[in-house]
């Protein structure tokens, strides 16, 4: 008797903890060979056929497919530099350079991964498009009202994902140090 | 005590069993993985124009909006397949994805280097079983190997301002890709 409530004590809490723990790598977020820079993260390897396991159960959950080695590298930010969670009623301010890139785009999220609507329909910037310093710096308001020169709108929401995508660069699997790119700062302003 | 320490001991090792072969299985059996997604939308060995990502439908998560992106659903089991884009004048990239969502082969239009993208794609054993010559005379054309038989070509143009978007989403309705039917 005494074997028979062991054992199903122990076939239980084994499946709430493996599938706990699976449940909580898959939707925080947890795959190795990270490349952070500043606020920035990304995972170069995603993009080939070396993905590890967790990225691959997280790409197929959730059914994106990631940027491609040879195309660019996606960096992911969900808080700024003093680790602020991103909120869509804050402002936050994004200033610096980026990376050597041919190309390179913007893009806000809602935490799915969805566009957020906004008034003027604007999802992001590319690297074209930008509103520039003389000396090819930028800054770029992300905010939930009209800020002058660049704004991105958050449209309010609780939380947001930032996307940075560098298309055409140097920056991947053999990048290791955080010095061969610098990625803009990000800091949270005030709040509404 | 000992035995109720050993019960968990046995609980966190079968756990740690269980944890693994979940996130192992997950490509196998994610139901909602982009194959699956774009498969009642697309046709099979043509391409596809993909509606842009908005707020309220995004075909898959993170979608870049400043991109048209076309997308090829292949099955080269019959035989290899032939891919053709136009190269506009921002940027394009072709990824190619297995049916479980791995980018196994990129490749943008610089690197391709020509007015198009050609690309050939076959099986390991179809590059095998290409005659010898065939393999030399057609050098300039690249070989892809598909390690699945189904998969997805994602073809994708930047529009570098929102006002460009009509232009690379015509540049993408150039593209090709077709199974050459067997002799």
């Amino acid at each position: 008797m005494r074997l028979f409530f062991g054992s199903c004590f122990t076939l239980i809490l084994a499946a709430v903890v493996g599938l706990g723990t699976t449940w909580l790598t898959l939707t925080r977020g947890v795959a190795f060979g990270a490349l952070s820079i500043g606020a920035w993260t990304a995972w170069p390897k995603s993009g080939s056929v070396d993905i590890d396991p967790y990225a691959r159960a997280i790409v197929s959950r959730t059914g994106q497919l990631p940027v491609g080695t040879g195309d660019g590298v996606a960096f992911y930010a969900r808080s700024d530099d003093a680790g602020n969670a991103f909120d869509g009623r804050c402002t936050f301010v994004i200033s610096g350079s980026t990376p050597a890139a041919r190309y390179w785009t913007l893009t806000l999220y809602d935490a799915e991964g969805r566009p957020v609507a906004n008034t003027i329909d604007r999802h992001g910037f590319t690297s074209a498009e930008i509103v520039r310093e003389a000396d090819g710096r930028f800054a770029i308001s992300v905010a939930p009202r009209a800020r002058p020169g660049n704004w991105l709108p958050t449209g309010g929401i609780e939380q947001f994902v930032l996307v940075w995508r560098l298309y055409d660069t140097p920056i991947g699997v053999a990048t290791r140090t955080t010095k061969s790119g610098p990625m803009p700062a990000v800091a949270r302003k005030d709040c509404s | 005590m000992i035995r109720l320490l050993l019960w968990i001991l046995g609980a966190i090792l079968l756990g740690g069993i269980v944890h693994l072969s979940t996130v192992l299985a997950m490509p196998q059996t994610a139901k909602q993985d982009a194959y699956s997604r774009l498969a009642p939308l697309t046709p099979v060995n043509a391409v596809a124009l993909l509606p842009p990502p908005t707020a309220k439908a995004s075909l898959m998560p993170f979608m870049d909006p400043a991109f048209a992106v076309a997308v090829c659903r292949y099955d080269i089991s019959s035989g290899p397949l032939k891919f053709k884009a136009p190269v506009s004048q921002a940027y394009t990239s072709v990824t190619f994805y297995t049916r479980k969502s791995v980018a196994y082969y990129a490749i943008n239009d610089r690197a391709a280097g020509r007015r198009s993208i050609e690309l050939d794609l076959m099986t390991a054993e179809q590059h095998a079983q290409l005659p010898a010559e065939e393999d030399v005379t057609a050098a300039d054309r690249l070989i892809i190997e598909s390690p699945t038989t189904t998969g997805l070509i994602l073809l994708r143009t930047l529009a570098p301002e929102p006002g460009l978007m009509p232009m690379a989403r015509r540049a993408l309705a150039g593209a090709q890709c077709h199974v050459e039917e067997p002799q």
